[in-house]
């Protein structure tokens, strides 16, 4: 029987059929780059170079301010032209090193491009090759990986899932690395096997990519250890938890992290750039993501380089159409809906949707019916419609149960009222954060 | 080298005035206006047979509470200040249709005009906008103006003679020489105060049995009853076929409008009290499919509890509702002065919704398991 997770999701259309059958292409490289230095979640990291300095691709351009940090590679060889602030998906103003291509992508000395195997008798020094790449979370979070895989001794992990859920709609790019790199995500896979020493892996992947789970079955053929679970396509089944509640059956408790219940969760696309940093000692410069929607002239799927422009994407495939009304960073339900193309791409950018005009304005909301769909939507057990009610009423003191909200936006997608439930949970949120705060110094 | 930041603001021409808004970016084809309007559609069966057991006046009842209901839903959001464009956009989304179709099936086919505009008022009145309109009532208005009805013109509410016209306003013998208007739970009822007579309790009984068999009461019409002109169907409007009510719902259901919960515990609930009775007393209670099959039952478990804005939001809270409004029902009829108690239990259960919401909110994901939750 088919695995998913027990309570609440929705079923949004799938959309993947723009970008399904497309291969992984590889854009030309961009004439410059903008390599923001708050891509993690965590410290932002710091400055190495100088304007005018000359670097080479996979060069360390900033280093990390903490453990909960990661460094930061020039995505492309030539010259810095300005460290400076600059908007981004993330910020109106994110301190940015801009470098010009010198259009010879001469990647720094150590990194093999063409090895294609690991060497597990290094195993010692994957983590530091993980760490020293910079590979942070590529599903979206952005949680520096070599956090992730040193948990503290208290929490004793036994699993690792690897996350092949893509479980938003338009988003094929996890698919695509799994049709065309099973081998590499297995071979990753290993390594951070090894990393945490645990006896089990599985990779979790949604029954809606019956290629992508043939390819990874093949891939990982009688490899002792591993197992390829077939999941019921659910949204939110990538979420973090709902992916371990559904492969695992457990529930990480409230205010907990998964490896308080032993389970580290890492994204397919972590995976290969696992195998890349570790096999290749390849930094984390460039990223697999999807380009797709009604207004996009070409969807695909594209390999790009940390930093490039929003824009030269855009022109790469083939320009927005006319009715563009929506371009959303990352999928339709989590994803962060954009001022304009002039932002650069981050190690967490895993797609951009071109939505048309008509489904780009929400209709208007109305009052609640108390339907009670947000709450069958819930896959965290909350009753979303009555939170956001206290939220709008501005009574935050009672919004503790909003720290549990995993975001996910099934509440509002369920709404046959279109109230902006995830909305007023997300200041709800804000809210009693800060009212705790205010507790605590008080 | 520290630029100021805004500087590099100008966006592409390509993607200027692009919408913004936090996500989710996707929504639901469902709506509010296409949830009410498929509710009243699925109502129509009921009201086409309505039409044909009671002849055209029940169209015109029904015509005139929906009118009435929309009418006054107007009224009220005008004055509570809204503009035209949204006062008829509201007042047409489908929620007075619904108040003004089930205030009518909760009619008896004698209403005079007037006692359906009273109906209509209260419902939209006392039901709906004292509250703060739709969303924020607490009981379902065309119950509420039904027992506002009740309590008020009890003589009108309980008189059940039908017009004595057929469909087309033709005078018809059948009707006027039908012998029984009384309905089947008036009937109990009266067998009820009879308790100490064993006699006349069997006989009233038996008249039950031959004029209400317990098909007819499911089906809501019988193709021979004009001929025989024997014990045409007593009741309000809507309460004459369980099976199209039945039908109604089934699609409402299939289109995930109402779940099972309230509907199915509902029924249960009045059938395990009734069963128990009857299993007690077989002499002096009627079977509980009886009890299933006649007075508002059906449309009462169906169309009234399932009101969203007036039952628990949760799965778990909506087992409790529909098995207290069942109890009720069951204990008023029973052993209550009125014959019928579906309207009362459902107003009373509608009354404790905000509790049983709180009782019943879900267990949070992760944590540990607990039947009842504190409110905090």
């Amino acid at each position: 029987m088919k695995r998913t997770f027990k309570r609440g999701g929705v079923h949004p259309p799938q959309e993947k059929h723009f970008t399904r059958e497309k291969p992984i292409e590889n854009p030309p490289l961009p004439e410059r780059v903008f390599i923001p230095l708050n891509q993690n979640l965590g410290a932002p990291s710091k400055s190495v170079v100088e304007p005018k300095q000359e670097v080479k691709t996979g060069q360390i351009i900033a280093e990390p301010t903490g453990f909960v940090s990661s460094p930061v590679h020039a995505s492309v060889s030539g010259v810095v032209k300005s460290i400076g602030y600059r908007r981004t998906s993330v910020s109106p103003c994110s301190l940015c090193i801009e470098i010009e291509s010198d259009g010879k992508d001469a990647w720094v000395d150590g990194v093999q491009l063409d090895a294609d195997a690991i060497d597990f008798s290094h195993r010692e020094s994957f983590l530091e090759s993980i760490r020293a790449a910079g590979l942070v979370g590529m599903g979206g979070a952005a949680f520096p990986t070599h956090v992730k895989l040193s948990p503290p001794k208290e929490f004793p992990v036994d699993t690792l899932i690897v996350n092949g859920v893509e479980c938003e709609p338009y988003l094929t790019a996890d698919n695509r690395l799994m049709l065309e790199h099973p081998g590499e995500i297995l071979q990753g896979l290993l390594a951070m096997k090894a990393v945490l020493g645990v006896e089990r892996a599985f990779i979790g992947i949604e029954d809606n990519k019956p290629r992508a789970i043939a390819a990874v079955r093949e891939a990982v053929g009688k490899t002792p250890g591993v197992e390829v679970v077939t999941l019921k396509t659910r949204y939110p089944q990538g979420a973090e938890k709902q992916l371990i509640k559904a492969v695992l059956g457990r529930e990480v408790p409230p205010g907990k992290l998964p490896m308080q219940v032993g389970a580290v969760v890492q994204n397919v696309g972590t995976a290969f750039a696992v195998f890349e940093a570790v096999a290749r000692r390849k930094p984390l410069v460039e990223r697999v993501l999807t380009v797709s929607g009604q207004a996009i002239r070409e969807p695909k799927n594209l390999r790009v380089r940390i930093g490039t422009p929003l824009k030269n994407i855009v022109e790469y495939c083939g320009g927005a159409r006319d009715n563009l009304g929506k371009l959303i960073m990352g999928g339709p339900m989590m994803g962060k809906a954009l001022r304009s193309a002039d932002v650069p791409v981050l190690k967490s950018t895993s797609g951009l949707v071109f939505l048309d005009k008509a489904s780009s304005l929400s209709p208007p909301e109305c009052g609640c019916i108390r339907c009670g769909r947000c709450v069958l939507a819930c896959p965290q057990g909350l009753v979303p419609g009555e939170l956001a009610r206290l939220s709008e009423a501005g009574a935050f003191e009672r919004l503790a149960d909003a720290l549990d909200c995993v975001e996910c936006g099934s509440c509002q997608y369920a709404c046959p009222s279109n109230r902006r439930i995830l909305h007023l949970l997300r200041l709800g949120k804000n809210e009693y954060r800060n009212l705790q705060k205010e507790k605590q110094t008080a | 080298v520290t630029e100021t930041p805004g500087k590099n603001d100008a966006a592409s021409a390509e993607t200027r005035d692009l919408v913004l808004a936090s996500s989710p970016h996707l929504a639901t084809t469902e709506s509010v206006r296409r949830i009410m309007h498929t509710v009243w559609i699925t109502l129509l069966p009921a009201c086409l047979l309505a039409g044909y057991v009671f002849g055209y006046t029940a169209f015109l009842i029904i015509a005139l509470s929906t009118a009435a209901c929309i009418g006054f839903e107007m009224l009220f959001l005008a004055l509570r200040g809204k503009k035209w464009p949204q006062v008829r956009a509201e007042a047409l989304d489908g929620s007075a249709v619904i108040t003004g179709v089930l205030l009518a099936l909760n009619l008896p086919a004698s209403s005079p005009w007037w006692l359906v505009l009273i109906g209509a008022f209260v419902a939209m009145s006392l039901g709906k906008h004292l509250f703060g309109g739709l969303g924020n009532n607490v009981f379902n208005p065309a119950l509420v103006a039904r027992v506002f009805l009740l309590i008020s013109f009890p003589t009108e509410m309980l008189d059940y003679t039908p017009p004595v016209e057929d469909f087309a306003g033709r005078y018809d013998a059948a009707r006027a020489d039908a012998v029984t208007y009384a309905t089947p739970l008036g009937k109990l009822k009266e067998a009820a105060r009879a308790g100490g007579d064993a006699e006349e309790v069997a006989r009233i009984r038996e008249e039950i049995r031959a004029d209400y068999p317990l098909l007819d009461l499911f089906l809501g019409f019988r193709p021979s009853g004009r001929a025989s002109g024997r014990g045409r169907m007593g009741g309000c409007l809507g309460e004459i076929s369980g099976l199209l009510l039945l039908l109604g719902a089934a699609f409402l259901f299939w289109r995930r409008i109402i779940t099972w919960h309230i509907p199915v515990t509902f029924v249960a609930a009045t059938a395990l009290v009734t069963g128990i009775a009857w299993a007690a007393d077989p002499a002096q209670y009627v079977n509980p499919l009886y009890h299933v099959c006649s007075g508002g039952l059906l449309l009462g478990a169906l169309y009234m509890a399932t009101d969203m804005v007036t039952s628990p939001v949760t799965p778990r809270g909506m087992l409790i509702f529909g098995a207290g409004c069942g109890l009720i029902t069951a204990v008023i009829r029973l052993w209550g002065s009125y014959p019928e108690g579906v309207s009362f239990a459902i107003l009373i259960m509608n009354g404790l919704v905000p509790l049983i919401d709180r009782a019943t909110r879900p267990r949070k994901f992760g944590e540990s398991r607990r039947i009842w939750r504190s409110a905090t």
